[in-house]
């Protein structure tokens, strides 16, 4: 299954002209792809740590100029954008959590023979992946319960998710019978059984849920527009979208926030709007970079279930 | 026995329960905001609950069409989404295409590497994609900058703020965002074909262009036309977050698309009702166009994909 094809016989192939033609712009075009993938994020980086007057004119481009770190110090002084960054992960670590929790009890309880009505409940659960009542008729239901301007906002609509609990009973089923068999005999109620016996064995797909599920909530960007008019509770991708598009309101706000304005501080040091949405852009984007190479190991299980289930 | 039967129900019940709580979350935010619906038959203004004097019938479905200027508008909005939906269902064989030649590569580290980079932007968020954007088409950009130093430009181009080729633009982004990801799928179908067809073919002699053409494309075909159904079942939903973030007063007019429409109808101008109408009847569309491509795919494949 690993589908390479090195399995082909040692003796020496002759090589086509053709298919060396083939060989040649299949390298080229694809390295083409891979910098256009990896270049914007390189760019910003070197822009975010070089002389802030230089990334200002667009003068870095391949390599950092006098790098310096001062960027990253000034932008988390800002308080709005600390303020953001807290609720950013804030939201990130109790949606995770309560959505990892919630899938494998779900999930558990779905595989439970006993539980009154279990087949319908199930499909009640899961058929709402096929529809949406649209974003309008959503934001009045969020207006109705009070949940707009309200941290909970972020977090209650999302944590149940019939995909995720899809997976977990799926998981659950693949483990053998006997070891609930066998706790129950030791006299373990529903709930023993469940965070004494199912939840360390159901660790692996309850680490990919929670990959998929952190990833979800730090970039979540359209609640925050719709839900929230309270600037407290704006997420970073929030404030960093609002930075973009008032890049020149933006230095003010800085040199206010910063405190006194040190005529003598260097023009490399100083925050330009360019410096501050490229440095913000680094910090919003760094901790999905960070998580990527688990999420990796995963996905091609998960898309694969995906399309089983879907 | 009466008594272990009892003891059973009462479990039964007590596992109920325990789910209960989860099943209301479920019943909260998806099936209660159904109802919201019903906005669309009354003039609804957001402090006020619904009252039955405020009933209209068909108003806003007639609203929609009712003078030149919203027809106008209805029809610039329907033209973006089909240009853009469009294009995608045009190129929809590229992740196909992608996958294949990915798999041509004999280095595994190359092979990897380009995968790797190439995934990874299905990961950040739109406004991030816009950012990046931003960053490297502004006028002081990589981008500008590189081509003014080669002398292939005189003076900044303006990508951004313009309605050039947008909709080409839109799927570009969203292309550069979904290809690594989409072709993945395609991948993991590669690695499924049978070792021993294509060891057979190459003793015959094949070329490898001929191994694609008559071994890999068939095997992928299936695949490829589930996704291509599902493209037509979305036809009228290309998302809200990338044109939202992408649109400005220079390309509004091309951007709008349906699902950015709802959103600006109500939270632009007020329009709560209209704006529910119209996400009411693209619903209804996208029902009928399901089904219809459903109906295809058992008509071709003798089984649906939903």
């Amino acid at each position: 299954m690993s589908g390479s094809r090195e399995k082909t016989p040692k003796r020496k192939m002759q090589v086509s002209i053709g298919d060396r033609i083939i060989s040649f712009f299949t390298y080229l075009v694809y390295s083409i792809f891979a910098f256009v993938c990896v270049y914007p994020f390189y760019y910003i980086l070197i822009n975010s740590i070089s002389a802030n007057n230089l990334s200002e004119r667009g003068k870095v481009l391949f390599w950092p100029l006098e790098i310096h770190f001062t960027n990253y110090v000034n932008v988390l002084k800002i308080p709005t954008l600390f303020d953001a960054l807290k609720v950013s992960v804030a939201r990130t670590v109790v949606g995770t959590a309560l959505t990892v929790l919630f899938s494998a009890f779900l999930g558990y309880m779905f595989t439970r023979e006993t539980l009154w009505g279990r087949k319908f409940w199930y499909s009640f659960v899961v058929v709402t992946m096929y529809f949406n009542a649209g974003i309008i008729p959503w934001f009045i239901t969020m207006m109705n319960l009070k949940l707009t301007n309200n941290f909970w906002g972020y977090i209650w609509p999302v944590v149940v998710q019939p995909f995720y609990v899809v997976l977990c009973k799926t998981f659950v089923e693949s483990t053998p019978k006997e070891l609930q068999e066998a706790a129950e005999i030791d006299g373990a109620g529903t709930l023993t059984i469940f965070y004494k016996v199912m939840l360390p064995v159901i660790k692996p797909i309850l680490a990919t849920i929670a990959i998929f599920a952190a990833v979800a909530q730090w970039n979540s960007f359209q609640d925050t527009l719709l839900l929230m008019t309270d600037s407290k509770l704006d997420t970073l991708q929030f404030v960093l979208y609002q930075y973009i598009n008032q890049a020149n309101s933006l230095r003010g706000l800085i040199n206010n926030a910063s405190g006194t304005i040190d005529i003598a501080a260097s023009l490399a040091k100083a925050q330009t709007a360019t410096s501050i949405r490229m440095t913000v852009t680094i910090i919003v984007v760094t901790p999905i970079i960070l998580v990527y190479p688990f999420f990796q190991r995963f996905f091609v299980k998960g898309i694969m279930i995906g399309a089983v289930k879907g | 026995m009466k008594l272990l039967e009892n003891k059973r129900k009462v479990r039964s019940l007590r596992e109920f329960l325990y789910i209960l709580p989860f099943l209301a979350l479920v019943a909260i935010f998806a099936y209660y905001p159904l109802y919201g619906w019903f906005y669309a038959f009354f003039d609804y203004k957001p402090p006020f609950p619904l009252t039955w004097d405020r009933f209209v019938g068909f108003k806003w479905f007639q609203t929609m069409v009712s003078n030149k200027v919203r027809i106008d508008q209805l029809l610039s909005v329907l033209r973006n989404t089909f240009a853009i939906s469009g294009i995608s269902l045009a190129f929809s064989w590229f992740p196909m295409v992608f996958a294949i030649f990915l798999n041509e590569i004999k280095c595994t580290k190359f092979k990897k590497f380009v995968q790797t980079v190439t995934t990874l932007p299905n990961f950040i968020s739109w406004v991030l994609v816009y950012s990046i954007a931003y960053s490297v088409f502004s006028s002081t950009g990589a981008v500008n900058t590189i081509a003014m130093s080669l002398g292939l430009l005189e003076e900044p181009k303006i990508f951004l703020a313009s309605s050039d080729h947008i909709w080409f633009k839109m799927w570009l982004w969203l292309t550069w965002k979904n290809a690594g990801w989409a072709a993945i799928m395609y991948i993991a179908a590669i690695a499924g074909i049978d070792e021993e067809l294509i060891t057979a073919a190459k003793v015959d002699g094949a070329s490898r262009m001929k191994i694609i053409w008559h071994i890999t494309i068939p095997s992928l075909l299936p695949t490829y036309f589930v996704i291509v159904m599902l493209n037509l079942a979305n036809f009228l939903s290309n998302g809200f977050e990338q044109f939202y973030v992408f649109q400005n007063a220079f390309n509004k007019e091309y951007i709008q698309v349906l699902d950015l429409y709802v959103y600006n109808l109500a939270m632009g101008s007020g329009g709560y009702s209209l704006s529910v109408a119209v996400s009411m009847f693209k619903s209804l569309v996208s029902v009928v166009l399901l089904c219809v491509t459903n109906g295809v795919s058992k008509l071709v494949r003798g089984h649906g994909f939903i």
